[in-house]
C-alpha cells in the first residue's frame, strides 16, 4: 500500500499526515470496512435504532460511572454516605449520579426494543446464528453489571435484594452453601462483599461488556445486517459488487441514528431531570433507607428490569425449582435459532402462527413483568404462573408451530411502501 | 537432518505444550479462585463465640451477636418447659419439619439441652427482631398466652422454644444456630463438634 515519493509530494499536508498513519496502521481500512464501505439496506425503519442507542448508553454509563468512581468508597460503613455526598456537595453531582442510575434502566429498555426487534424480523436465524449468541452473552454480562451496581449505593433495597439474589446460589444441592459463601466473601453480606461487587462492577464486567460488544459488531458486518424484509441483500449485488438494496452505513445510516439519538437524549433528560427515581421504579424508595443487616424492608424485588425473571422465580413452589425456571427462561432464548422451522425471516411475511405467538410472548414478558412486583400470592400468583406458561409454550411448541406454517411469498428486493 | 517434517513428534509436542499450558493457567488460578474465600479476618469474626451460660439466671435471657445476627440464650425454668407440649395443637410446625435447625435441635424443646434455648433473634416472616414476652396471659397478648416472642412489626409470635403459632405471617419456626457444650458451664454457639 506504499505510495511513491512523486506521488506523495503531490499531496497536501492532511493527506500526507493520512497517509503516514494508513502505512502504519489499517485505519482507512477499517473506516471501509465498517462505514464508508459497510452496505445496509435501505429500508431499515426505526426499530434498527436501538443497536446504536445500546452503544450510546453504553458510552454514557462508561463516562458517568468514571466520574462517580471518583466520589464514590466503596465500604460499608461509607458508601451510603459517600452517594449522598455525592448528590449534596459535589458540584453537579446530583446530575452525574441521576445520568447513571436512570442510564442503567434506559440500557435495558433499549436492550429490550433492540431484542424484540430481532424476534420480530428474524434477525437470529441463519446466518446471524453467533450475531444472535453474543448479543444474548452481552445481555447476560448486563444483567451481571446492572446487579453488582444496584449493590453499590448500600441502602435497603441494595443489600436486601442482593441477598435474594445471592442465596438463590444456595438452593443447588451440595454446593449451594459454599458457594454462597464465596461469592459474599464473608457469612454474611457484608464490606467485603461490597468491595469485590465494586471491583466487579467497574473493572471485570465493563470490560467484558466492551468486548462482548465488539464481537458482536465484527460477527455483524462479516454476515451483514439483516432488514425489515427479512432478505439477504447480498444475494442481489449490481456490477461494482455493491448490494442494490444497501447504502453505506456512513453517511447514510449514521446521519439517520443521530436523529434517533436526539430523540432518545430528549426523553432521556426528561427522566433526569424531571423524575430521576422514575416514581420508585428506577431508584426504589427502601433503597434511600441506609443497608441495615438486621432489619427486612416490607416487600423485597428487583429492580423492574428483572422483575420477569423474579415473577417465573415465585412462581414454582419449590426453590430450587423456581431457580431452574428462571434459568430455563434466559438460556431458552439462546435456543431460538435453532427453535424456529420456518425458513422465512420477517414476521411481515410469516404464517398466522408466529405472529400470534409473538404476541402472547410479548405480553406474557411484560405482564410477569408487572407481576413480579406484586406480592407473590392469590390472584397475582395465580396469573403469575398461566404467563409463565405461556412464556414457556413459546419455546417449547415453537418447533411444531413455525413448521406448520404457511409463509407468504418473500419479494425478491425490499419493500419501501407498506399500504 | 532431514527435510521431511515428523508430524508425530509435532503432534506429540503441540498437545504436550497444550496440556503443559492448560495446568499451569489452572494453578495460577486457584490463588485467585481462592482470594475469594473468606479472608482469615472474615472467618476470626465469624468463629464460633463461647458464653458462660452459668451467669445467666434461671428465667433469664441474654443476647449476643454472632455473625452479624442477634443471638439469644434463654436458660428455661421447669415450668416454662412444661408448657411446651400443652400449646403444641395451635402451633404450625411442632415438629420443626419445615424448619431451620441442626438435628439435635428437631425436638420438642429445640435445643441440644432442654433448659437452654439457642436462637436467631430474627423473624423468619421480613428479619424484624421480636421481643421476649414470658408473662403468661398480658392484657394485649392474651389470656391463654403462656409466654414466648413477639414480633411487633407484623404481628407473629412464637413459643418458648421458638415455635411458630398458626394464623401468623411468619412462616417457620425461629432459626437455631449450631451449639453445643464443651462443659457445663461453656456454651459454643457457631460450631457443634466443639472445635472453636
Amino acid at each position: 500500500m506504499s505510495t511513491s515519493q512523486s506521488e506523495v509530494r503531490k499531496m497536501g499536508a492532511g493527506s500526507r499526515f493520512n497517509q503516514w498513519i494508513n502505512d502504519r496502521f489499517p485505519l482507512q481500512k477499517l473506516m471501509r470496512e465498517h462505514a464508508t464501505e459497510y452496505y445496509a439496506s435501505k429500508n431499515l425503519n426505526f426499530w434498527y435504532g436501538f443497536g446504536v442507542l445500546s452503544m450510546f448508553v453504553l458510552v454514557i454509563m462508561i463516562v458517568s460511572g468514571i466520574f462517580l468512581t471518583m466520589n464514590y468508597k466503596p465500604s460499608a460503613d461509607e458508601a451510603f454516605a459517600s452517594v449522598e455526598y455525592i448528590m449534596r456537595d459535589v458540584e453537579w453531582g446530583w446530575l452525574i449520579r441521576y445520568i447513571h442510575s436512570t442510564g442503567a434502566s434506559a440500557f435495558f429498555v433499549v436492550v429490550y426494543l433492540h431484542m424484540f426487534r430481532a424476534l420480530m424480523y428474524g434477525s437470529y436465524k441463519k446466518p446471524r446464528e453467533l450475531v444472535w449468541i453474543i448479543g444474548m452473552l452481552i445481555y447476560l454480562a448486563l444483567m451481571a453489571e446492572a446487579f453488582f451496581g444496584y449493590m453499590l449505593p448500600w441502602g435497603q433495597m441494595s443489600y436486601w435484594g442482593a441477598q435474594v439474589i445471592i442465596s438463590l446460589f444456595g438452593t443447588l444441592p451440595v454446593i449451594g452453601d459454599p458457594l454462597v459463601e464465596w461469592i459474599r466473601g464473608d457469612f454474611y453480606i457484608s464490606d467485603i462483599t461490597l468491595n469485590r461487587f465494586f471491583a466487579l462492577h467497574v473493572i471485570a464486567m465493563p470490560l467484558v461488556l466492551i468486548f462482548l460488544v465488539a464481537a458482536h459488531i465484527m460477527a455483524l458486518h462479516e454476515v451483514g445486517s439483516n432488514n425489515p424484509d427479512g432478505i439477504e441483500i447480498k444475494e442481489n449485488k449490481d456490477a461494482s459488487g455493491k448490494p442494490v438494496d444497501g447504502v453505506a452505513f456512513h453517511p447514510y445510516h449514521t446521519s439517520k441514528d443521530l436523529v434517533y439519538i436526539i430523540i432518545f437524549l430528549i426523553l432521556f433528560s426528561a427522566v433526569v431531570f424531571f423524575a430521576p427515581t422514575f416514581y420508585g421504579f428506577f431508584l426504589e424508595t427502601a433503597n434511600f433507607e441506609p443497608a441495615n443487616p438486621l432489619v427486612t424492608p416490607e416487600a423485597i424485588h428487583p429492580v423492574w428490569y428483572f422483575t420477569t425473571f423474579y415473577a417465573i422465580l415465585r412462581a414454582v413452589p419449590d426453590q430450587l425449582g423456581g431457580v431452574i425456571l428462571m434459568g430455563a427462561a434466559v438460556f431458552a432464548l439462546f435456543l431460538l435459532p435453532w427453535l424456529d422451522r420456518c425458513r422465512v425471516k420477517s414476521v411481515r411475511y410469516r404464517g398466522w402462527q408466529f405472529k400470534v405467538a409473538l404476541a402472547l410472548f410479548v405480553v406474557s414478558f411484560v405482564l410477569l413483568g408487572w407481576l413480579g412486583l406484586m406480592p407473590a400470592s392469590g390472584i397475582y400468583l395465580t396469573l403469575t404462573r398461566i404467563f409463565t406458561i405461556i412464556y414457556f409454550a413459546f419455546f417449547i411448541f415453537m418447533p411444531i408451530y413455525t413448521a406448520m406454517e404457511k409463509p407468504k411469498p418473500v419479494p425478491d428486493r425490499v419493500v419501501y411502501e407498506h399500504g | 537432518m532431514t527435510e521431511e517434517t515428523d508430524l508425530t513428534r509435532r503432534h506429540f509436542l503441540t498437545v504436550a505444550t497444550a496440556t503443559a499450558g492448560v495446568v499451569g493457567v489452572a494453578f495460577a488460578a486457584a490463588p485467585f479462585v481462592a482470594s475469594f474465600r473468606p479472608s482469615a479476618r472474615a472467618r476470626a469474626l465469624g468463629a464460633p463465640i463461647e458464653v458462660d451460660v452459668s451467669k445467666i439466671s434461671e428465667g433469664s435471657m441474654l443476647k449476643v451477636e454472632w455473625r452479624g445476627q442477634p443471638v439469644w440464650v434463654l436458660h428455661r425454668t421447669q415450668a416454662m418447659l412444661d408448657t411446651l407440649e400443652e400449646i403444641e395443637p395451635r402451633l404450625r410446625d411442632p415438629e420443626s419439619n419445615q424448619s431451620d435447625q441442626p438435628d439435635y435441635a428437631r425436638n420438642r424443646h429445640r435445643s441440644e439441652r432442654p433448659e437452654y434455648l439457642v436462637v436467631i433473634g430474627s423473624c423468619t416472616h421480613l428479619g424484624c427482631a421480636p421481643i421476649e414476652r414470658f408473662e403468661i396471659g398480658p392484657a394485649d397478648l392474651g389470656r391463654d398466652w403462656k409466654g414466648g416472642f413477639f414480633c411487633p412489626c407484623h404481628g407473629s409470635s412464637f413459643d418458648l422454644a421458638g415455635r411458630v403459632f398458626s394464623g401468623v405471617p411468619a412462616p417457620t419456626n425461629l432459626v437455631i444456630p449450631p451449639h453445643t457444650f464443651t462443659d457445663d458451664r461453656t456454651l459454643l454457639i457457631g460450631s457443634d463438634t466443639g472445635a472453636a
